[in-house]
This record gives structure tokens, C-alpha cells and sequence, in this order.
């Protein structure tokens, strides 16, 4: 389940989710490092509490329907609170991600994976739970910082290099990915 | 309409076009795009979420504090997202179906928070809706654009009308590879069009100057 998460269905280069961080912070490798920590824990966390609302809160009540705004707002109080902690454990690591950590809010990964762990059961049998969504979450954000660390590296090296001035910066970005995601599709019967 | 009415309506289809310009909303464009309909609905979805939230947003402008004014604007666009993801998924399963998470996630695409920031929060209700429906017009006309050469070069066909045989189809591009090299490819070419437009128009005022 963990090498199928971190892998086989890498959320970035597979799933599509998260590519506003991907193409925003990936410049510089450290910058990456610290940026998928961050969506780490955020998305640890906010997979844990939506998993337990969604079975103690919204599944009883047959509130369901209200899932993607109770979601989106324990995501962004969530995220604010990661932002206060850094401020004060890791000031260095705050300036560095600058702007980007309050855009977690409106990373889609976060809130897709949330979402995605209520639809679908992720061990077959196991049913709906929470421990497993969690472990999900986790082995889905160490995928995260996998593909983006890997693609800060690229990009480092793309600096370098004389492009077109049409396809600076984003588009050629966006192909190095394309060529990244084909490497990633030699993983696919990994399991 | 006024000149200036028509442009806030027609700057986002290509000049300020929010997924080949501004680069918002990259992952719904990546992944939807995979044939012309799915293309079509997302767009349409998001539309209808941007017009709504845009008009809304501004209306409120004067009684949203500035302090909790993310929240708000997130809480009402999530609302009109949740209508839109009901009415997909009672009238249109099948299109339900293929978009899938997606249609949830159009509460975080960066779009419609972005012109909720940038735009409808000091506009009147009016001009926040041109803007709105011309940023998701130019939304649609991306998607649609991407997912038309997807479609023909992966699947060989259009609107699921089948013209090449299956057996000359280059599957990679419905995959996922595929994705980011159309749309690495299609912005590139668009930012071509425009930085010739734009040198153009500096000869031409150099010209004048002369």
C-alpha cells in the first residue's frame, strides 16, 4: 500500500493534485525539502481529523453533502496553526516557504486526499479506517516531497541551460514533468 | 457595453487567459483534460462557480471585516461548489463519474479564490460578473484547447467521434505524461503568439515616435 502510494499512484506525476506548489516552490531543492515537509504534516493531520468527522460526525447526522466546506475549513484553521508553530520553532524555514504555506490551504492535494480516503477504502477489506487513512496520507505526502525534491533537482540544472524565450520558465517546466511523469510509469506494476 | 465593459469580459480569453498566462488552476487542467467533453463540463462547472462566487463576493464586499475575509470568501465558494457537485451528480452521473474528485476540488482552484482577491472585493456586482464569466470562458477555451489535441492524438477522435483507427494512437497522451507535455507545449506556443504581439506593437510605437 505504501510503495503503491508513494510510487505506483505518485499524487503529483500520476493523480494531478498539488501542481500549484510543484510548479511554485520546486526551484531550489531545499526550498522543496521543507515545502513537503510542511504539506506532510498538514496533510497527516488533516486526513486524521476529516477521517474522524466524517465517521463521527458527518456519516451519523447524514450531513454528507456539507463535507467539502466542513473539510476545507478544518484544512485552513489547521494550516494556520502550522504556520503559527514555524514562525516560532523555525524562523529560517518560515522565511523560506514565505507565501507558499498559507497557498496549503488552496493546495488541492491536501483537501483531495481527504476526500479521496472517504470515497474509496484503501486496504481492500479493511473497511473505512481511520488508521489506515492516516498511514495513507502520510505515504501520499512522502510521495509529494519525493516527485518535488526530484523536480527542484531538474530544475536547478535547467537554469543552466539555453531555452527558447518562449518556453521559459513554466512550459518547459512542464514538459521536464511530463518526461519525470513517464519515468514514473515504469512503476506501475511495481505492485 | 461600453469599450471598457467588453474588455473586463474579453481580457481573460487570451491576453490575462488564467491557465495559459497566469498559471492558476494547473491541477484540474492537467488531469480533466483527457477528452473534449470532460474539458467542456469541468469548464462549465467552474463558470458557473466563478460567476456565482464573483457577484456574491462583491455584493458582500461592504460587510465582510477585511481580517476574516479569506474564510468567507472560502466558505462561499465551497457553498456553490457543493450546488454545482449535487446538480452533476443528479443529472449528469456519467460526467460525475469521470471528473470524480475534481469536482469537489474547485473550491481550492486558485481561479476563483484569485479573482475573489484580486477582483470582485473592489469591483462593482456587475464587473465582477463580466469578469468572472470571461475568466471562466478563457478557462474553458484552455481546457477545451488541451483536451482537443489530447483527445485526437490519444484516442483519435473528437467528442467521441472516432476518425483515426485505434490502432495509430499514441496512448501516452491520455496518459499522464501526455498532460504536461500538451500543456507544457500549448503554453509555450501561446506565449510565442503574445511576445510577438507585444514586439510588434513596440516597433509600431517606435515607428510613430520616428
Amino acid at each position: 500500500m505504501i510503495i503503491g502510494a508513494v510510487l505506483v499512484n505518485n499524487i503529483i506525476l500520476v493523480q494531478f493534485l498539488g501542481i500549484c506548489p510543484f510548479l511554485g516552490v520546486s526551484s531550489k531543492v531545499n526550498t522543496a525539502l521543507g515545502m513537503g515537509a510542511a504539506v506532510t504534516f498538514v496533510m497527516a493531520l488533516a486526513t486524521l481529523v476529516t477521517s474522524l468527522l466524517q465517521k463521527y460526525v458527518l456519516e451519523p447526522l447524514s450531513i454528507t453533502y456539507l463535507q467539502t466546506i466542513v473539510f476545507i475549513l478544518v484544512i485552513a484553521s489547521l494550516v494556520q496553526m502550522v504556520e503559527i508553530m514555524l514562525k516560532k520553532v523555525s524562523p529560517s524555514l518560515y522565511r523560506a516557504l514565505g507565501v507558499f504555506l498559507p497557498l496549503i490551504t488552496t493546495n488541492c492535494a491536501v483537501l483531495g486526499v481527504a476526500i479521496n480516503v472517504t470515497q474509496q477504502t484503501i486496504i481492500p477489506g479493511h473497511g473505512f479506517s481511520v488508521i489506515d487513512n492516516t498511514l495513507y496520507a502520510i505515504a501520499i505526502a512522502i510521495g509529494f516531497t519525493l516527485a518535488i525534491t526530484i523536480f527542484a533537482g531538474l530544475r536547478e540544472q535547467l537554469e543552466l541551460v539555453e531555452i527558447p524565450k518562449g518556453m521559459k520558465g513554466v512550459p518547459i517546466a512542464l514538459i521536464t514533468a511530463g518526461i519525470l511523469a513517464m519515468a514514473f510509469m515504469g512503476f506501475a506494476n511495481l505492485v | 457595453m461600453s469599450n471598457s465593459k467588453l474588455n473586463i469580459l474579453t481580457k481573460g480569453f487570451f491576453k490575462e487567459n488564467p491557465t495559459l498566462i497566469l498559471v492558476l488552476g494547473c491541477c484540474p487542467t492537467l488531469a480533466v483534460t483527457t477528452s473534449v467533453v470532460n474539458a467542456l463540463g469541468m469548464g462549465a462547472a467552474t463558470t458557473f462557480v466563478l460567476l456565482m462566487s464573483n457577484m456574491l463576493i462583491s455584493a458582500l464586499k461592504n460587510v465582510i471585516p477585511d481580517k476574516v475575509r479569506i474564510p468567507s470568501y472560502i466558505v462561499i465558494i465551497a457553498t456553490f461548489v457543493s450546488m454545482i457537485d449535487l446538480l452533476i451528480q443528479g443529472f449528469l452521473p456519467s460526467l460525475s463519474a469521470s471528473l470524480g474528485v475534481f469536482i469537489p476540488l474547485i473550491v481550492v482552484n486558485c481561479i476563483v479564490l484569485g479573482r475573489a482577491e484580486a477582483f470582485a472585493n473592489k469591483n462593482t456586482v456587475f464587473d465582477s460578473l463580466l469578469d468572472g464569466l470571461g475568466m471562466g470562458i478563457g478557462f474553458t477555451i484552455a481546457l477545451t484547447l488541451i483536451g482537443g489535441i489530447r483527445e485526437i492524438l490519444g484516442s483519435g477522435s473528437f467528442l467521441g467521434f472516432q476518425f483515426i483507427p485505434a490502432e495509430y494512437n499514441m496512448l501516452i497522451f491520455v496518459l499522464a505524461p501526455g498532460a504536461f507535455l500538451v500543456f507544457g507545449f500549448v503554453m509555450a506556443a501561446v506565449r510565442f503568439i503574445v511576445n510577438k504581439n507585444e514586439e510588434k506593437k513596440k516597433q509600431k510605437a517606435l515607428e510613430e515616435a520616428k
